[in-house]
């Protein structure tokens, strides 16, 4: 870990200014994650610019129904919001699927968008890595790929995003509201983070300096039907192998409206419309389930050690979409994947 | 020993709990000495080759650094190879940290920095340029199986297989026959508290090494082989170890660096290693193993072969005997074991928690449990029926052995008679319920070990003895056995251990310490009794004046008359009269040479048997282990609290084994990718449900005069092979390659 500054910001504006004054400089909020990868010399600010005291972590309704999280707001804080257990429990279920309660206590909305990628090979600074340092090559292609992706991957780059919560945020259709040097702006989540591409260093959208200051969800919330399934190698503290996040809208046995987002398959949580779209207008059957699920792995290419993610993406995509449908009934001996909190 | 038990046997908490909980308990890495320098360690990237240059010049340039140790500049100190060696060194050349140009294997220690502060030196390390010519490496076990080769006798403890009979002739007298490879991969210990040696520079040579070890006289004999320091010279101190689990058995190189860089630079320092770093030594081997069974048609075993091939390092053999227990657990006349070991470019393994006989009991339980199904058995009933009443393997009756209590005890607690025998024929709702079982067997041993009992003049009695506690309850144990002994409050006694300063005690391992020292704790106290009592004699007492040792006894704080309870004296009374502060016994079972080439008249082991409940998603294949009962069989049970604290852990262990547990190696780097606790996975609370342990009744007063057998180890035995059985009852499939993972699954 290098010799840094540190400011605490008071205000947006003086954040944003203070991070463009410095070259080197990254925003911090609960730094569950950042800290480990200064610890791992993989990030090596020269500057922290501390966002605790920016006022942002109000949880607030919003006027057009909808609700809006301060980006400060902590994980811990949303999971457990009346709001958001009422309106959005699928948000509520995804962030409790993931990290501990202690980190979640500590980790912040913003944060959570902006995590890094949790392969091994990024980690490890004896192993060449395009993300950490481009053109070097990537070492997890032909390696040990347990949690890489099998979706959207390219030649330079098969890492996957780690979060549970951006799951959901892209099932729900949020919007991430930012503040930079140009002004304010707002970017709709499934183009907030990128797929790898020939630029894998790049996780997201956001240009240099902007801050992420709050999240929108719209007000349709899906809290009758849904689902997040979260299939790991240990019951909690782990990351995906697999996760879906699934929303129906049923007019009793016909699905009105659909949602799918997958976690632990690619460099972005994976949002796949074409498969919504086979699924609505469709009884809600097994049958549906799994041609949508057929459609969302479609294209879907494994490394090896992780070809298995491919079939256990199917099943649990149909699993979810299952249990989304049965929600009211009772809950089959499969609540143990989404027991714990 | 007094049949009356105040102490013995009941289960009391933790002695050392309330300094645990207070953070007053100190470790290694937490001694603050004055003006300590800290060291950090710089691991190499690469598996093998050269160091060809080291420019450390913009890190001797900070300011703060005081110096950059490398092979460069670390002096010469012994030159002989068994200066190097510890109480547990394998056959061959132990590794000397910072020697020379050469890299034996990923995460080589390859430079110490030594700065004003752990974050300095943290940071140089980051910027320390190495520069390295790339060899090409193997460390892919499956690819060298053809060059394996029998290692000789270089480990303590280590015991060549011996086979019997003729497995061919039993093979082809069976008329169900089973056959399959095993495997597990490597697994490192991690325990919580991760290595670290605070070196306090005391003027003159004169050290106060606080170490992390599960040995003090180990750390000791080790510096001052390598650097020529007296016993005065190098002080030993291990009060709390953070978890052992058989990594503090051998010193690890952060004990060579911190001394080295302490005499240097004639400064206190401290070099604790990093998580990753965790990875970097001794660790449970990868373990190829090929059983084969035969029965008759009674169910009789008639035939047994088991072969094990395991990784070493280049540089040592390390052995452990994975095979051997197969000739003793069950009878059976016709048994063929072997035993190799390949040589691969990763560090030399480590005894880890039941060394061999956990991974020999994976690939032999799991082999049980086949055979059992291709004879039409039930799996206990086919254990049963191949029961050993007479040990084969070493040819000698046991000494005690309630195995069969376990199986009956275990299984009426399971419910086990309920199981029916077809896999996927249990049902929870949607889940498949899998119901398996396993067991094992380990060795009951007992070392020299030294002791000393102190009573001052307050009545405080003092028991001391140079071992440690990784956490097992070796404090509350021992206090709970000298309480018992001279019939004080346990209030009134205090153990005091982990100090070269101490009398001589074995390493803690081998779940030998409490036989060891307890033992010997008994014998401090009937000396220091006797000397009492001839105090008492010189004192106008007429009540013992013709009393023998055997007359009297000690209960509440006094010495009485065996023949008139009523006539006593209060102990710290003698005390006072003596004139001293204190009086004071030692007892030392130090063996003859004689006595330790006597042969042994029994064959003495634990036993256990586990029982296990899977709930399998059909669907996902997601394994959940919802019940777990284990009956152990190991003599007398000092504090059933503790010991049960030991099982448990054993059982937690056992699952991860055999659902998560494994250091991944990338072949192409030659290096452990999950060098984390992220990434190494271990089951967090949410994995384990019930755990159940039975300590069943077993006396036994030849195994030693208390009659313990040890539980450190024997309650991993079968663990992971029973839920390998129970998935394969719930699903049919049957894994022989473990972890088993989702994929393995599916």
């Amino acid at each position: 870990m290098n010799s840094f500054t540190f400011t605490q910001a008071t205000a947006v504006e003086a954040a944003v200014q203070d991070k463009a004054a410095h070259e080197g400089a990254a925003y911090i909020g609960g730094g569950t994650n950042l800290i480990d990868l200064m610890k791992e010399n993989v990030a090596r600010p020269t500057h922290l610019i501390g966002l605790k005291n920016l006022g942002l972590d109000n949880i607030e309704n919003t006027p057009d129904g909808g609700l809006r999280l301060g980006a400060l707001a902590t994980n811990a804080d949303t999971a457990y919001h009346p709001e958001v257990e009422k309106r959005y429990p699928l948000l509520n279920q995804a962030i409790l699927a993931g990290a501990s309660p202690q980190l979640r206590n500590m980790a912040t909305d913003g944060g959570n968008l902006m995590q890094r990628t949790r392969c091994y090979y990024f980690y490890d600074l004896a192993t060449p890595c395009n993300k950490r340092e481009p053109g070097s090559g990537c070492s997890a292609i032909g390696g040990y790929t347990r949690v890489h992706a099998i979706l959207g991957t390219s030649e330079q780059c098969i890492a996957t995003h780690p979060s549970d919560m951006c799951v959901a945020l892209a099932a729900l259709d949020a919007t991430v509201r930012v503040s930079g040097p140009n002004g304010e702006r707002t970017i709709a989540f499934e183009d907030f983070h990128r797929l790898p591409g020939n630029t894998p260093e790049r996780d997201n959208n956001l240009e240099p300096g902007e801050l992420i200051t709050g999240l929108d969800l719209p007000a349709k919330g899906f809290e009758k039907n849904f689902s997040y399934l979260k299939l790991r190698d240990r019951t909690s503290y782990a990351f995906a192998l697999v996760s879906v996040a699934a929303t129906l809208e049923l007019d009793g046995t016909t699905i009105k409206d659909a949602r799918l987002a997958l976690g632990g398959v690619a460099h972005k949580p994976w949002r796949d419309k074409a498969a919504e779209a086979l699924l609505i207008g469709q009884p809600a059957t097994a049958d549906t389930f799994r041609r949508a699920a057929a459609k969302v792995l479609e294209g879907a290419k494994g490394q090896g050690t992780n070809n298995f993610k491919i079939e256990l993406a199917k099943r649990a995509i149909v699993r979810a979409l299952k249990q989304a449908t049965e929600m009211n009934q009772a809950l089959d001996a499969t609540a143990f994947q989404n027991s714990n909190p | 020993m007094s049949l009356i038990t105040d102490y013995i046997g009941k289960p009391t908490s933790r002695v050392d709990g309330p300094a645990k909980v207070l953070g007053t308990a100190k470790y290694a890495a937490e001694f603050n000495v004055p003006n300590l320098l800290y060291g950090y360690v710089v691991s190499s990237p690469i598996a093998k080759g050269k160091i060809t240059k080291i420019d450390s010049e913009k890190v001797r340039a900070l300011p703060g650094v005081q110096e950059v140790f490398t092979h460069e500049n670390v002096p010469n100190y012994a030159f002989l190879d068994r200066s190097y060696k510890d109480d547990v060194a394998p056959g061959g050349s132990p590794f000397r940290p910072l020697h020379d140009a050469e890299i034996k294997y990923s995460l080589q220690p390859v430079a110490l920095i030594v700065a004003d502060t752990f974050e300095l030196a943290r940071y140089a390390a980051s910027i320390l340029h190495i520069e390295y010519e790339e060899a090409a490496h193997e460390t892919e076990l499956t690819k060298h199986i053809d060059e394996a080769y029998e290692p000789g006798r270089g480990k303590t403890g280590y015991k060549p297989p011996k086979s019997r009979g003729n497995f061919g002739r039993g093979w082809k007298e069976g008329v169900a026959h089973m056959e399959g490879q095993f495997s597990h991969h490597a697994q490192h210990h991690n325990p919580m508290e991760m290595f670290a040696s605070t070196v306090e520079w005391l003027g003159d040579k004169k050290l106060n090494i606080y170490d992390k070890t599960q040995g003090v006289f180990n750390s000791q004999q080790y510096v001052n082989k390598v650097f020529g320091l007296s016993k005065d010279q190098a002080r030993v101190i291990s009060k709390y170890t953070g978890g052992g689990f058989g990594s503090g058995l051998r010193p690890q190189y952060q004990l060579f660096m911190a001394v080295m860089a302490s005499l240097q630079l004639e400064r206190s320092v401290r070099v604790s290693l990093t998580r990753q770093q965790m990875f970097s030594f001794g660790h449970r081997p990868e373990t190829l193993q090929h059983v084969a069974l035969a029965t008759a048609a009674d169910g009789s075993l008639t035939g047994m072969n088991h072969f094990a091939v395991a990784e070493t390092s280049q540089f040592e053999d390390f052995t452990e005997n994975v095979v051997g227990w197969t000739g003793t657990l069950y009878d059976c006349k016709n048994v063929k074991l072997g035993y190799r070991l390949a040589k691969l470019d990763v560090f030399s393994p480590l005894d880890m928690r039941a060394p061999g006989a956990a991974s020999g009991s994976i690939a032999l339980e799991i082999a049980m449990d086949e055979m059992a199904y291709a004879a039409g058995l039930d799996p206990l009933e086919f254990r049963i029926r191949n029961y050993s009443d007479f040990d084969q393997a070493q040819n000698l009756p046991y000494s005690s052995k309630a195995l069969r209590k376990c199986y009956a005890e275990g299984a009426a607690k399971f419910g086990w008679e309920q199981r029916t025998p077809e896999p996927g024929s249990m049902r929870d709702g949607n889940l498949l319920v899998g119901w398996g079982m396993g067991g094992g067997i380990w060795d009951a041993s007992k070392q020299p070990a030294v002791v000393k009992a102190s009573l001052d003049a307050d009545g405080h009695l003092t028991v001391s003895s140079g071992t440690n506690d990784i956490g097992t309850g070796t404090y509350t144990i021992m206090t709970q056995i000298a309480a018992e002994s001279m019939g004080l409050p346990i209030e009134a006694v205090t153990f005091v251990l982990g100090d070269t300063t101490l009398p001589e005690s074995p390493l803690q391992g081998g779940s030998w310490t409490a036989a060891s020292v307890g033992n010997s704790v008994v014998e401090a106290c009937n000396k220091l009794g006797e000397a009492l009592l001839k105090q008492a004699q010189k004192m106008d007492h007429a009540t013992f004046k013709d009393a023998k040792i055997d007359d009297v006894q000690f209960v509440n704080g006094q010495m009485r008359l065996r023949t008139d309870l009523t006539q006593g004296i209060v102990l710290r009374d003698i005390v006072q009269a003596s004139g001293e502060p204190k009086m004071e016994a030692e007892n030392s079972t130090v063996l003859t040479k004689l006595e330790m080439l006597k042969p042994p008249k029994y064959s003495m082991h634990a036993h256990n048997a586990v029982f296990v409940e899977v709930k399998v998603d059909p669907d996902l294949m997601t394994v959940h282990v919802t019940r777990v009962v284990n009956a152990v069989a190991a003599g007398r049970i000092i504090n059933p609290k503790t010991a049960r604290s030991q099982v448990l852990g054993s059982v937690v262990w056992g699952i991860s084994s055999a659902l998560m547990e494994e250091s991944v190696m990338d072949h192409r780097f030659g290096r452990y990718m999950n060098h984390n606790y992220a990434e190494y996975h271990v089951p967090v609370n949410a994995d384990i449900h019930d755990i159940d342990v039975i300590f069943v009744n077993e006396e036994d007063d030849k195994v030693n005069p208390l009659g313990i057998k040890g539980i450190g180890e024997v309650g991993l035995l079968g663990v992971a092979a029973a839920v390998a059985n129970a998935i394969y009852h719930a699903t049919g499939k049957r894994v022989r390659d473990l972890p088993i993972t989702i994929d393995k699954l599916l």
